[in-house]
């Protein structure tokens, strides 16, 4: 697996292989609160980077989930919908969200490795 | 904190009660009915089983309701600065109005003939509406804010589809502040939503709106003043940008009560603006509803205004209940009869009783109370943005950094000191939201007693006294729910286990 790289709108993507696993970041679970529903895209959906793909609700708010890359939905988390609190437990192993198989790995190199992300969210506090 | 107990779990004057379902019984009932007798049933031969409903006297079940609603916060009890809801007094005039037998006692099929007070009472309330928003065409059937979003929504479609526009124009450009309800609207049409960034003042970006614009844009959606209780001062230039884009212009008015007599939307060139008549003209909402939401459209929308319409005929007034299914008429109608009657008489009554000049001062008294609240807790608390501000005063979490508490904790700490927690976490476009809205019903001596608690608050959450925070509220009838397992395990009904056992056992 490679390394994990960063959204601005607070999303991880890992990548193994051509396939991408995504889900929100600790700092955005800990901004959220407690995860109350989350609702995912279905497999076979095609999504463009910054696509709406699913939606996060907790007992503040609820987001929106973006395609950090496009690509093709492979599977949603079967486990978050009826645990929804994983993704506060653990964000960014089994609390992720969906896995796409990429269309196109460049666009991986726009994102934020870890040390911008850091950088990023510290500039947010 | 220890807590007194009573045998009884009654607390002195508040007193306990349980779910209806689990003090009634079936063998218990407040009506004797006689069985019946030589009475053939036409059902179908269809046999009613048990109806689990709990049997109650009658004063069981007048002491049930009354203690419900003595565990319950109400405008009528203390001030409710629920941000964004607009939770002034409801006058007892209008509710003497509402009960006259006239507007009372009618049914909406009794023919026009029986019922001109009716509609010359729809008819004068169009006219103060139209009046007051300077606009030519007011639907009065949609039955809440979002109702009238949708009909405004509905105009705006239906207009686009008789220009033949329908396949390409479908997008809905919509603030990062705005209600909920607005791209839940455009997404129901069948519209794709556009965020607009908002600026750093806290109104929407104006490079960043026209960067948007373009053919396929139907319309703007905008809420003014904005979710922010500020005034978006560009609108006139949003206005023209969007109409020389083809596009149209919805404005949310469940903020109109800030500008009712000193703006008319119409002049800022509005083409579609639902009124919440809960929130500008006084009519009851939260718990005593229901809402109403008339629209007003301007000369590019007025065709498609729905039915009915309460027109002039030649023996009195009359109800246009159908029109021509040609493009370019009436959409449809959205209820199916002609909205809430009981809020119609309600809001004409509050109009009338403040006259035009009044209802300007309504706006005036208003922003001041909030401006007051602004001015006077800035500094104690946090405020986003540089004021004045309209009906609503902003703040946001900033002040309780590294205190440990979040504004959800600050918020069930107002409620053990008496007050209706204020809006919290919205907008969303600032962190930690608390939305505060006095409204102009709020005296100075009210105004002052509410500041004073929340600087006592700040004060207690910076000598670091967390707990009253984070345990509270500690004297209402209920204590801290848990929020998130009540999300996470919803349960909408309730199932009594004992119950479903003496059944099995019948």
């Amino acid at each position: 697996m490679s390394a994990v790289k960063f959204t601005k709108d607070h999303e991880w993507v890992s990548l193994d292989g051509d396939t991408a696993t995504v889900g929100i970041t600790a700092y955005a679970q800990e901004q959220l609160g407690d995860v109350v529903f989350v609702e995912m895209p279905e497999a076979g959906k095609t999504v463009s980077q910054g696509d709406e793909a699913g939606v996060v609700e907790s007992v503040k708010a609820a987001s929106e989930v973006y395609a950090p890359v496009s690509g093709e939905v492979v599977e949603a988390n079967p486990e978050l919908e009826d645990n929804p609190a994983l993704v506060n437990q653990d964000p960014l192993a089994g609390g992720w969200f969906f896995r796409l198989r990429l269309s196109n790995a460049g666009e991986l190199d726009g994102l934020m490795d870890e040390a911008a992300y850091k950088a990023y969210i510290e500039e947010l506090d | 904190m220890s807590e007194k107990t009573t045998f009884t779990s009654h607390r002195g004057l508040e007193l306990r009660e349980d779910l209806i379902f689990e003090i009634g019984a079936r063998d218990r009932s407040g009506v004797d009915l006689a069985p019946l007798r030589g009475v053939r049933d036409r059902l179908g031969g269809i046999t009613r089983e048990v109806v689990d409903l709990p049997g109650l006297a009658e004063p069981e079940v007048m002491r049930h309701y009354v203690r419900l609603s003595q565990k319950n916060h109400a405008i009528d009890m203390g001030l409710y600065p629920l941000g964004s809801c607009t939770m002034k007094h409801n006058p007892r005039l209008n509710e003497k109005m509402a009960r006259l037998p006239g507007f009372a006692d009618i049914h909406p099929l009794q023919p026009a003939s029986t019922v001109q007070g009716a509609l010359r009472l729809m008819d004068e309330l169009a006219h103060w509406l139209k009046t007051l928003t300077g606009m030519p065409e007011v639907a009065l059937s949609p039955k809440a804010g979002a109702h009238g979003e949708l009909c405004g929504m509905m105009a705006i479609r239906a207009a686009i589809k008789a220009r033949g526009e329908i396949q390409r124009r479908m997008r809905v450009l919509v603030p990062e502040s705005a209600h909920g309800t607005n791209p839940a609207t455009a997404a129901l049409l069948g519209f794709s939503v556009d965020e607009i960034p908002a600026s750093d003042d806290g109104r929407v970006d104006l490079e960043a709106f026209r960067d948007k614009l373009g053919d396929d844009v139907a319309a703007i959606m905008l809420t003014n003043p904005n979710t922010c209780g500020l005034f978006e001062r560009d609108i006139i230039a949003i206005a023209d940008a969007v109409h020389e884009a083809g596009g149209y212009f919805y404005c949310d008015g469940a903020n109109f009560n800030a500008i009712v007599g000193r703006v008319r939307p119409g002049d800022l060139g509005i083409d579609a603006m639902h009124i919440n008549l809960h929130k500008t003209f006084s009519t009851p909402h939260g718990g005593g509803g229901p809402g109403a939401g008339p629209t007003v459209l301007s000369e590019r929308l007025a065709a498609f205004a729905p039915l009915p319409r309460v027109v002039a005929g030649k023996s009195g007034l009359e109800l246009v209940e159908h029109g021509d299914q040609t493009e370019g008429g009436p959409f449809g109608r959205m209820v199916a009869f002609h909205g809430q009657m009981g809020m119609f008489v309600r809001a004409l009554a509050y109009m009338m009783s403040h006259g035009a000049d009044g209802l300007r001062q309504v706006a005036d008294d208003a922003v001041l109370n909030a401006n007051y609240i602004l001015a006077e807790l800035n500094g104690t608390m946090t405020a986003p943005y540089l004021g004045p501000c309209m009906h609503e005063a902003l703040f946001d979490d900033a002040f309780l950094k590294d205190t440990g508490i979040e504004t959800l904790d600050f918020a069930k700490a107002m409620i053990d000191e008496g007050y209706h927690p204020m809006t919290m976490y919205f907008p969303l476009v600032v962190h930690g939201a608390m939305l505060i809205e006095p409204t102009e019903t709020e005296s100075k001596a009210s105004l002052d007693l509410f500041i004073a608690t929340l600087r006592d608050l700040v004060a207690s959450a910076k000598a670091g006294d967390t707990e009253r925070f984070t345990t509270a509220p500690q004297l209402a009838p209920t204590k801290r729910l848990d929020e998130t397992r009540a999300a996470r395990q919803l349960v909408l009904r309730y199932r009594s286990t004992e119950k479903k056992q003496v059944r099995a056992a019948e």
